[in-house]
């Protein structure tokens, strides 16, 4: 799973925090800091957490599916070295 | 060929060739498949990875939060690539639309958009830059070796240059009880980015958590031992600091090197274009199959008298790289222009700093909402009459707020009053940027006029 969170946009309503502790947490007051590659058993705490952000700030790849390995360079790549 | 055919024909077949395989980049691929281009795509890259977000290696991961080398981007959708990692892209042949690698390969393109990003200005002696514990921290790798070096743990690190970066892995240092000294020309931190105003109270934050700021100094050498490993630093007011670790934050250079003599409007401010994306080449006439996004462009913008903006902010390589490919494979009237509001965040000692608009252009500043002391607060900034920048200490809400002033050239000083809104805040006060002529590194936005390519032309009168 990877993800990143769109700081411009966050407002800092931690719903992320509360919904998937072990990958979003709070830094002071409103600072958000995250884990942009969280295991697969985060999985469904990370979904409800994106679902639940208010401004919808996080991007997420690999929720909803089941193959771990996301679209890679190296699947797509036909000459990468 | 007929515009519109031509484009019909771009989207279907057309060569794109993206170069710089980062954040613009990806973001631009990922635009371009949405929006319908079938053509075959290449992306260039010379770091060995896959797209990565380069905010974690300053913040989640010196923290702990995350290992430096997983930060890769998520992907919006599946972009079908040809992907050249690992090799750089050394020369543009404009006429023949072709890009040369470093390898001595060369790929032909339709359309071709430059996303090369800047690198981290790197300490300027070259056999002291070398020795082992002197970092920069720009890239994965940077911050792989950093982070490693950093769980040693380090007797003390030296941070050159209090900017946004330095001034982030000096939190990160302190949190995780490292002594840190950070050595900054200015008088403050963030200086250059917001002003002596605003960094007066960066300085009290770095200072309330242990970090030995030194203002108003250089550092003048590094030193090494017989290992070759850095044990110390000598400062200009003569005082010299024992550490094994330095960290050179110093600012960073446009990646257009590779683009000398290809006849685009590249130089060290990076590559001109039009609000459309579109590069210029170096007499300023507009190409229409080059186009730039993200760090490396310098685009004109309405907010700000139509001068060159540069910036090196997230949202914009994001924001700039859609806008590109959008233009990129549609006609004439279709085509958007990219006028994007700055804005940028930071976070440093628990505090979340975010920014609107163009602070450095500021005159005044005048704290409109709670106050200096407890560092929760917004500022806004004023020039020639008009609201021109925000920053917010803790108080991200009300950002948005403020950014449509900005947007709508709302009158400076603001006349509203806030439930929050303190005397202290009722007059504007000098926003206290340094000397322009003076460099400092790191303000994040550079604004900038003048000819596309920065070549200064010899006028020489007639004689009688
Ligand atoms: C430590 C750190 C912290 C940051 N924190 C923040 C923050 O808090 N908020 C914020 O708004 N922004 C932040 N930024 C800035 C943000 O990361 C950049 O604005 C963003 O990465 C710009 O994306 P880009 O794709 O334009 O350029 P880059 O990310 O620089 O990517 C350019 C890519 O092109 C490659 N390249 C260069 N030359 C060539 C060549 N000749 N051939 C092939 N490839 C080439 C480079 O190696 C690089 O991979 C931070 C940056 C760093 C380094
Ligand atoms: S829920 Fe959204 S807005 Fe709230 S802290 Fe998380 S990312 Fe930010």
């Amino acid at each position: 799973m990877r993800l990143v969170v769109d700081l411009n946009k966050c407002q800092g309503y931690a719903q992320c925090a509360f919904l998937a502790p072990g990958v979003f947490t709070m830094h002071g007051e409103e600072s958000l800091v995250y884990n942009p590659r969280p295991g697969t058993e985060q999985r469904e705490r990370v979904a409800r957490a994106v679902a639940a952000c208010p401004v919808q700030a996080i991007t997420a790849e690999g929720l909803d599916d089941a193959d771990e390995e996301p679209v890679g360079a190296g699947r797509e790549a036909s000459d990468a070295r | 060929m007929p515009a519109e055919a031509f484009h019909e024909w771009l989207r279907r077949e057309g060569r794109i060739v993206i170069v710089g395989a980062s954040l613009a980049g990806l973001r631009a691929a990922e635009t371009l498949r949405a929006e319908g281009f079938a053509g075959p795509l290449t992306m260039i890259g010379d770091e060995p990875y896959e797209p990565y977000d380069r905010p974690p290696l300053s913040k989640a991961a010196l923290l702990g939060m995350a290992s430096p080398d997983h930060t890769e981007l998520p992907r919006r959708r599946d972009i079908d690539a040809t992907w050249r990692l690992g090799v750089a892209a050394a020369g543009l042949d404009m006429a023949a639309r072709r890009v040369r690698l470093a390898d001595g390969e060369e790929v032909p393109y339709d359309r071709l958009l430059i996303a090369t990003g800047v690198h981290a200005r790197p300490w300027p002696k070259e056999d002291e830059a070398q020795l082992d514990g002197v970092f920069v921290l720009r890239t994965r790798d940077d911050a792989v070796r950093l982070h490693r070096r950093m769980k040693g743990p380090p007797r003390r690190v030296l941070i050159i240059g209090a900017g946004f970066t330095g001034s982030e892995i000096a939190s990160a240092c302190r949190n995780q009880g490292i002594a840190v000294t950070v050595a900054e020309r200015a008088g403050a931190p963030l200086v250059g980015a917001l002003g002596g105003v605003i960094g007066a109270v960066a300085a009290e934050l770095h200072r309330e958590n242990g970090v030995d700021l030194r203002t108003g100094v250089m550092v003048t050498g590094l030193e090494g031992d017989v290992t070759g490993r850095v044990r110390a630093a000598h400062l200009s007011d003569g005082s010299v600091v024992e550490t094994d670790v330095v960290v050179v934050s110093l600012g960073a250079t446009r990646n257009t090197d590779w683009l000398e003599g290809s006849g685009l409007g590249a130089g060290p401010r990076g590559i001109a274009c039009d609000a459309g994306c579109r590069a210029f080449d170096f007499r300023g006439i507009v190409t229409d199959d080059i186009y730039v996004a993200g760090d490396v462009a310098r685009s004109p913008h309405p907010l700000f008298g139509y001068q060159f903006l540069s910036l090196e902010h997230w949202g914009n390589a994001v924001a700039q790289a859609e806008v590109a490919a959008h233009n990129m494979i549609s006609a004439g009237a279709d085509r958007r222009p990219h006028m994007w509001v700055p804005a940028f965040w930071s976070s440093q000692f628990g505090v979340n700093i975010k920014s609107v608009g163009v602070p450095s252009m500021g005159e005044e500043v005048m704290i409109t909402q709670g106050s200096l002391t407890e560092r929760r607060f917004v500022g806004v900034y004023g020039y020639q009459g008009r609201v021109i920048a925000a920053v917010s200490f803790d108080n991200t809400r009300w950002l948005e707020f403020y950014q449509r002033l900005i947007e709508t050239g709302a009158p400076f000083p603001v006349e509203f009053t806030t439930v929050d809104r303190r005397p202290e805040g009722r007059k504007p006060v000098p926003a206290d940027f340094p000397d322009p002529s003076l460099p400092t590194h790191g303000p994040t936005v550079t604004l900038s006029g003048y000819s596309p390519a920065d070549r200064q032309l010899v006028f020489t009168p007639a004689r009688h």
